[in-house]
């Protein structure tokens, strides 16, 4: 069972490692989004260190969801994703292989970069290393919720502006549980129970998304 | 054909729903009429007035009835949904495809004279109470389903697609309302609880006559709705051809 996601996580790191360019453009748009902010309200450190989990998550969704539609276009414009869907391995399993690989080509980069950016807005040293593990956990969930948005949204047209609309709505508790987690360490009260929740958000989310994905892209593909 | 009293398959094909639903909408809109005036009448003329709230309370005829539908439809839409994805109905799209507007209205509708009562009431149109705050993205998620249908051509595609993302977003809705209801407390005190006082029973009455109009009216509109889908959708058949003919001489 092992064998495709690996290859499939093996494959799409390869291409994505030959188009670097692609992966630093939605970094530089996480960097650049979070310090448009500072800029727009002023650089007092109180008031930044209060808007920092909500900027630094809200633009990790931004910056995830414009990778999303890198997830499945390509190979369906080339002919790919109809030999995936014909291979014996159930669809769903290699959607969760392209699920890991677009975590680590975009969730894990953006949890390695918050805690720099969060110095940018005075974040203590506690509350950096709550940012970035709540990013750890909580980014695999935006994959896979991605995943089906990017899904549905395959070939049609209009698509980058769609898929937002149909998935930002669906990310809103991870968001609550993600900046909560660092704002409740902020304001002393621990983030054991947002972290935990957020791990079963994103538990949840990488488990059961394959499924509706992979039947989206077989409506895609009809 | 089977040899049951009744065959309610026979209702799943759009040429045999068509004048079924034709025959039952002017019965809804009567309903909707009758429940509608009943309910108006009981709000604004035998209920009495709130002692905390006066005579501003009353929106809530119109505005509890208004969530409630935007919940029910929903649901309702995604049980439609569900059923073509399942047995490839082709009216369950057409169905799910004809309540969304209507749920997003009453989305709409519920937010609105939320903020109609909540200047009065609180002070102030807006709070990110944790009702509101859902209501919100349940109007999301309904535009976020209409806008999937209507940029896909093929209706089958747009059928079955919009199926999906209405099933998601029917496991995600208990998740979202938890999620925000959680934000709210700990964000904020609940400065803005409703004094619940026990409702009177008149007003109760009330609200649901209004509810059970707001019903029939969503019934009579989603039908009305779904015979323009099938006429659209079915244009190249010969029932079409010939409905259009009967119904233009």
């Amino acid at each position: 069972m092992l064998t495709p996601i690996l290859a499939v996580i093996v494959r799409d790191l390869r291409l994505a490692l030959r188009r670097r360019s692609d992966i630093a453009s939605v970094l530089f748009f996480f960097i650049i989004v979070v310090s448009l902010f500072p800029l727009g309200v002023g650089p007092e450190p109180a008031q930044l260190r209060k808007l920092a989990p909500g900027v630094l998550w809200v633009a990790a969704l931004l910056a995830t969801m414009l990778s999303l539609p890198r997830l499945f276009a390509d190979d369906y414009r080339d002919g790919t994703l109809e030999q995936l869907a014909l291979a014996p391995q159930p669809l769903g399993l290699i959607v969760l292989g392209k699920i890991v690989a677009h975590w680590l080509i975009s969730g894990l980069p953006l949890t390695l970069l918050a805690p720099v950016l969060g110095i940018q807005f005075d974040l203590s040293g506690e509350a950096l290393a709550i940012l970035t593990v709540s990013l750890l956990i909580g980014t695999p969930a935006l994959s896979g919720i991605g995943a089906i948005g990017a899904a549905l949204t395959l070939g049609v047209r209009g698509s980058g502006v769609l898929v937002s609309l149909l998935i930002l709505p669906l990310y809103i508790p991870v968001l609550i549980f993600g900046a909560g987690a660092v704002d409740a360490t902020l304001t002393g009260t621990g983030a054991q129970a947002h972290l935990s929740l957020l791990a079963a958000l994103a538990l949840a989310g990488v488990f059961f998304s394959p499924w509706p994905s992979a039947a989206a892209l077989r409506i895609a593909l009809e | 054909m089977s040899d049951r009293l009744f065959n309610w398959y026979r209702f799943a094909s759009p040429q045999a729903f068509y004048p079924l639903a034709g025959r039952m909408i002017p019965w809804f809109w009567a309903l909707a009429a009758l429940f509608g005036i009943a309910g108006l009448y009981v709000g604004f003329l035998v209920a009495p007035t709130d002692a905390q709230q006066g005579e501003g309370y009353r929106i809530i005829f119109l505005h509890v009835p208004a969530s409630w539908m935007s919940m029910f439809i929903y649901v309702v839409m995604a049980f439609w949904a569900g059923l073509g994805l399942a047995f490839n109905f082709r009216l369950s799209g057409m169905m799910a495809q004809a309540l969304a507007p209507t749920g997003a209205m009453f989305a709409f509708l519920s937010l609105w004279t939320g903020a109609l009562w909540g200047k009065p009431m609180w002070g102030t149109w807006w709070v990110w109470d944790a009702r509101l705050t859902s209501e919100l993205i349940l109007l999301f998620l309904y535009v976020g389903f209409i806008a999937l249908q209507s940029a896909i051509d093929d209706p089958r595609r747009a059928d079955r697609a919009g199926a999906i993302l209405a099933l998601v977003g029917v496991v995600n809705i208990p998740i979202i309302y938890f999620s925000v209801k959680w934000w709210n407390t700990l964000h904020q005190g609940s400065s803005v609880n409703l004094a619940k006082s026990s409702m009177a029973s008149v007003m109760l009455w009330g609200m649901l006559l209004c509810a059970l109009a707001c019903w029939m009216y969503s019934i009579a509109v989603a039908l009305m709705r779904v015979r323009r889908i099938m006429l659209e959708r079915e244009k190249d058949t010969q029932w079409v051809r010939e409905e259009l003919a009967r119904e233009a001489s």
